[in-house]
């Protein structure tokens, strides 16, 4: 028994409009500065279109913390809103569900935001997720990720109720994406497709969504990065990333967010830039148990190959190519950290990654030993030959 | 010894600690786990009553196992509870240990969230449970 968990998606040109007709009272609008300027007053126009009253929380920061959580919270006590409308990327989506899930369970605290926590939601609230950049997937996963800043350790949360009542994929929100920021988050949609396909909870329902993920980035991404404009390519990476989302979400992720949740959050490295550069060591490091897996991909991609162990380490390439074709940093090296740095901290990225849900059910279970020396190899840039 | 022990029983929950205990792999991934279970079999197919194993885990050790006549003889931080049928899928490798949670195949009384960082660990055991050469009722 397994399930296929989705919100309700709207997407295409003016999906938008869909919040122009939606049912409420008040409205928590979650956002961070800048996507409040560029995209989130667009959506309050359209809810206040639909008769609700709108109130602003827009101090949600970068890779967010319990804190930004906790400010949210108390806004959305006082003001008791009947919707709960996140707009930005992952961090902003992320940060509603917490919200949300605190806003109707008050007797819970955040860590208690687990699998089989008893959770009440949609009784006071529904929540709908608008993302602005084309990468997270959040809209339409029951994850978050939230860093406890103490420890520097990025919590995931997962319910199977924390998933979006509706997601409105509309690309022209995705259109003010910067170069560098398309080109991140656009890995990131990669890792999760990828990661969803070699997954060990991979399952019929999940595989055509990653395999279609990935063609798309393959094919859309580097244009919508040299493009910003192409709204073809934006439109079709928007998609990927949302059908991504419904991939991982519903098998898992793997050891590339496993790894890159540690030095995400050690190094202040951003998630899809981290999970991007992860990504080739990790797929060469999947090889042994997933070969059939990874051929598939490669045979999808139309890669040519004339063995299995071949055609993953073509796809490895692959991803290797998309990095430099966009400027990403393939190593921690070339990211700006120092060996010294990296040997300080490696106790700590080790355990981290030990306890990531990312580990377990990744194709191939590392040991501390293999995570060493995947941290290392990262670091210097050396093909995974073990 | 060719013998099987008998799942449940009191020889089944001592040859699961020893085989613990020599799983190098399982130690180095609970090797900061602290936490005692209280396993609970409740009866279906064949299974004449309720059984329960007081499991001791402690940094990568089993400090103790056995059978306790009752659910209420000890309190242990986590209860992770399911029916007979399920627990024989479960040692037979038919079930994900985390997988059987999400899907309430199996119950789980305790922080989930500490669980949730210790998921290999999980898997060791179960992979551990199902080397011991058993029979079932
Ligand atoms: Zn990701």
């Amino acid at each position: 028994m397994w399930y296929f968990i989705s919100p309700k998606v709207v997407f295409g040109e003016d999906a938008l409009d869909y919040l122009s007709e939606v049912k409420g009272k008040r409205a928590l609008v979650v956002t961070d500065k800048v996507v409040r300027e560029l995209a989130a007053e667009r959506v309050a126009e359209k809810l206040r279109e639909a008769g609700l009253d709108i109130e602003f929380y827009d101090e949600v920061e970068a890779e967010p913390s319990t804190s930004s959580v906790a400010r949210g919270l108390e806004v959305a006590r006082r003001l008791q809103p009947d919707l709960i409308v996140a707009v930005g990327g992952g961090s902003c989506i992320d940060t509603a569900k917490a919200i949300w899930a605190l806003y109707e369970n008050p007797e819970l605290s955040i860590e208690d935001i687990a699998p089989l926590a008893e959770l009440k939601l949609r009784e006071k609230a529904r929540l709908i997720a608008v993302p602005t950049t084309s990468g997270t997937g959040s809209e339409a996963t029951w994850a978050a990720v939230i860093t406890d800043p103490a420890e520097h350790r990025k919590m995931e949360l997962a319910h199977h109720e924390l998933v979006p009542d509706i997601a409105v994929v509309d690309p022209s929100l995705a259109k003010t994406m910067p170069p560098k920021l398309t080109a991140a988050t656009g890995m990131d949609v990669l890792a999760h497709a990828i990661e969803a396909y070699v997954s060990q909870w991979a399952n019929d329902f999940t595989d055509g969504l990653a395999l279609k993920a990935i063609e798309l980035v393959f094919r859309y991404l580097p244009r919508a990065y040299r493009s910003p404009d192409d709204m073809e390519a934006r439109e079709k990476m928007h998609n990927a990333a949302t059908i991504a989302g419904l991939a991982f979400s519903n098998s898992m992720i793997g050891v590339a967010h496993a790894l890159a949740h540690s030095i995400g959050g050690l190094f202040k490295i951003p998630h899809g830039e981290a999970v991007g550069m992860c990504l080739p060591y990790t797929i060469e490091y999947d090889l042994p148990e997933a070969e059939d897996r990874l051929e598939q991909i490669a045979h999808h991609l139309r890669l040519s190959y004339t063995s299995r162990r071949e055609a993953g380490l073509k796809l490895a390439d692959e991803a290797r190519r998309l990095l430099s074709e966009m400027g990403l940093p393939a190593t921690l090296a070339e990211r700006g950290v120092a060996e010294s740095e990296l040997e300080e901290n490696m106790d700590k990225l080790v355990r981290l990654a030990m306890s990531s849900g990312g580990t377990t059910i990744n194709p191939r279970i590392p040991s501390e030993e293999d995570y060493r020396k995947l941290f290392r190899y990262i670091y210097e840039g050396r093909r995974v030959d073990f | 010894m060719s013998g099987k022990y008998r799942f449940p029983s009191e020889e089944w929950i001592k040859a699961f600690k020893e085989e613990l205990n020599r799983n190098k792999e399982y130690e180095e991934a609970a090797k900061d786990w602290e936490g005692d279970f209280l396993f609970v079999i409740t009866p279906d197919e064949g299974l004449d009553r309720e059984y329960c194993f007081y499991v001791d885990l402690y940094h990568g050790k089993c400090r103790d196992a056995r059978v306790v006549a009752s659910r209420d003889e000890v309190k242990t931080e986590f209860v992770y509870e399911g029916p007979y049928s399920n627990w024989k899928k479960l040692i037979r490798g038919e079930i994900d240990p985390i997988k059987g949670l999400l899907t309430r195949k199996f119950k789980l009384k305790g922080n989930m969230a500490k669980v949730m960082r210790y998921t290999k660990a999980a898997k060791l055991l179960v992979e551990t449970a199902s080397r011991v050469p058993t029979e079932f009722v």
